[in-house]
């Protein structure tokens, strides 16, 4: 029962935006397809455009009117995406690897999210290493990764009164997905854990560390390696795309 | 270079420019002033570049105390005085080092632009100097002004010669009641025809949860259809997304980059900086065009400002 559409729907989002749906639910297989699709449009460098925004199951391409029209751009797009189709699933994604503390002050509801499937709070740690996840898109804040998908065995839903204050790089869990937190913000997910490194500095290029379609794993650390790797990423000597 | 030293900040006083482009991707929102046609014009009577940044006063402005003389221009409907001495708005005006410059209440509205020549400075963070309080980037220290804060500036050195005023018929007037044209869709699959029907016809109050980031709007529930999209989508300034409860929310431009309501339409670029004036009460309807006519509103809005920029009126000589 696939809902990765067989054609894409076309559709503006108000006046300075294409949006294409590529499918109606969360999976990897539709989001891979999106990510194509945004490789395609950005290497095309389409005339008028913008730029795009993909997210779980769509593309959202951003035009200037006075430049290119609506019709031409759906024109341009539907070529790209007939020939992104064949080519997702060839495309290479970056690897990264992002260490993280689980348990204790760094991941307060591992034992809740342990209590929730009758498990021990090393068992939702080892299910969390055991996979390797795609970023879905970036949102809700600056460098926010979606990942997904979580297994089933640790699914969990958001906590019922959301935290006013999530510490800077709180791993969490909400439903099928994990994320990590770039900065202290307000926020609802499940954290089980915490990494030391930074995922978003405005004086980088791109600002965010992880871009949509990069694959991610965690890696387990203690406490003191997880204070010796905050100290040499904070001065630019920790590579999560250069650790295995 | 200093240019004013803030001795009150006002209500809620931000740097901001025309946005910073190109990083919704990375989750980094736009920014930039609520109502960027104000915003220009103000940057147009020092003649600025119509992007350079300005000061963004909310309801109640700041009161500045001029470090180094320089040419000004406010745009927006504001008491304002310079050492106590009502002073026009909408034109040059020439402040001196010593000068206090006061701002008072809007009188209509919700926002007022100070533009100064050659532009405010601020760090440049991501190709903009637009404040976003809630990301902690760009303007003064990546948040609103505070008392004892240096606004910085450059050393003007070729002033406007003649006083460039804006003549009566451009100058925006501010209601209290709002009409925004709306494009419908993207989801409009989770509205009922009903739902769409009150949307159209229904006029929204807007409540006191109203900031940079949105507007939360009160009235008529909007129907949802039994099949609500509710994956987390892109997000543009100007998007109409309703939750659960059919009470609309219209983003603006510190809006988050996605968001899981389903949208039922989004305010047309051209009429994006009117709803920027809204404040708490004031009423907004909503008015369905096509993509074509929201096309052409869009090239008659770009049109006008090279109207407006060859009608500047240059009257006497600035002293």
């Amino acid at each position: 029962m696939s809902r990765l559409y067989q054609s894409a729907r076309y559709m503006p989002f108000g006046d300075k935006a294409l949006r294409v749906e590529l499918g109606n639910i969360i999976s990897p297989e539709v989001n891979t397809r999106v990510h194509a699709l945004h490789e395609a449009v950005s290497n095309a460098q389409l005339s008028g455009t913008c730029e795009c925004v993909p997210t779980y199951r769509s593309l959202l391409v951003t035009y200037d009117p006075t430049k290119v029209t609506y019709e031409e751009l759906v024109s341009q797009v539907k070529n790209l995406e007939e020939t992104s189709k064949a080519h997702a699933s060839k495309r290479k994604s970056r690897r990264a690897i992002i260490p993280v503390v689980y348990g204790g002050e760094f991941g307060p509801d591992i034992t809740q999210v342990a209590q929730y499937h009758n498990l021990k709070e090393e068992d939702v740690m080892r299910i969390h290493l055991g996979r390797e996840y795609l970023v879905y898109m970036i949102g809700f804040i600056a460098g926010f990764p979606y990942l997904g998908k979580l297994s089933d065995e640790i699914v969990t839903p958001r906590l019922e009164t959301p935290r006013l204050r999530v510490p800077q790089g709180s791993v969490g869990i909400a439903e099928d997905q994990t994320g990590i937190y770039p900065r202290q913000a307000p926020g609802g997910w499940q954290i089980i854990g915490r990494t030391p490194i930074k995922l978003f500095d405005p004086l980088w290029r791109p600002p965010a560390l992880l871009q949509p379609s990069d694959l991610v794993r965690f890696s387990p650390v203690s406490a003191e390696e997880f204070w010796q790797i905050h100290a040499s990423a904070s001065e630019g000597r920790y590579d999560p795309f250069a650790q295995e | 270079m200093k240019l004013f030293r803030v001795v009150k900040p006002g209500f809620f006083t931000t740097v901001q420019d025309l946005g910073r482009h190109g990083f919704l991707r990375y989750g980094v929102p736009i920014s930039g002033a609520m109502d960027d046609f104000s915003l220009m014009l103000a940057n147009m009577l020092v003649e600025n570049d119509p992007s350079d940044a300005c000061l963004e006063i909310t309801m109640l402005g700041p009161e500045l105390e001029v470090l180094h003389g320089t040419q000004i221009a406010v745009a927006g409907d504001i008491s304002l005085q310079i050492n106590g001495q009502d002073s026009e708005l909408w034109q040059t005006t020439t402040i001196r080092k010593g000068d206090m410059v006061s701002f008072g209440k809007v009188r209509s509205g919700c926002r007022a632009y100070l533009a100064a020549r050659d532009g405010i400075d601020a760090p440049v963070v991501l190709g903009s100097r637009s404040t976003y309080v809630r990301g902690e980037i760009g303007g003064t220290h990546g948040r609103q002004l505070k008392a004892g804060d240096y606004i910085e500036g450059f050393d003007a050195v070729h002033l406007v010669d003649h006083c460039l005023y804006l003549p009566r018929e451009f100058i925006p007037s501010f209601s209290a009641e709002i009409d925004v044209d709306v494009v419908l869709g993207p989801q409009l699959g989770s509205f009922t025809e009903k739902g769409v029907k009150t949307f159209l016809s229904s006029s929204y109050t807007v409540t006191v949860e109203a900031d940079r980031m949105g507007y939360r709007l009160e009235g008529t529930g909007i129907e949802r259809s039994e099949r609500v999209d509710t994956i987390s989508d892109a997000i543009l300034p100007g998007s109409v997304q309703v939750p659960a409860n059919g009470k609309p929310i219209v983003t603006m431009r510190d809006a988050q980059t996605t968001g899981g309501y389903p949208k039922i339409a989004a305010v047309v670029s051209p009429d994006l900086h009117v709803l920027g004036q809204a404040k708490p009460n004031d009423k907004v309807c909503f008015h369905k065009i096509t993509l074509s006519e929201a096309h052409r509103r869009l090239l008659d809005y770009k049109k006008m400002f090279s109207v407006i920029e060859s009608k500047l009126h240059r009257r006497f000589p600035v002293t």
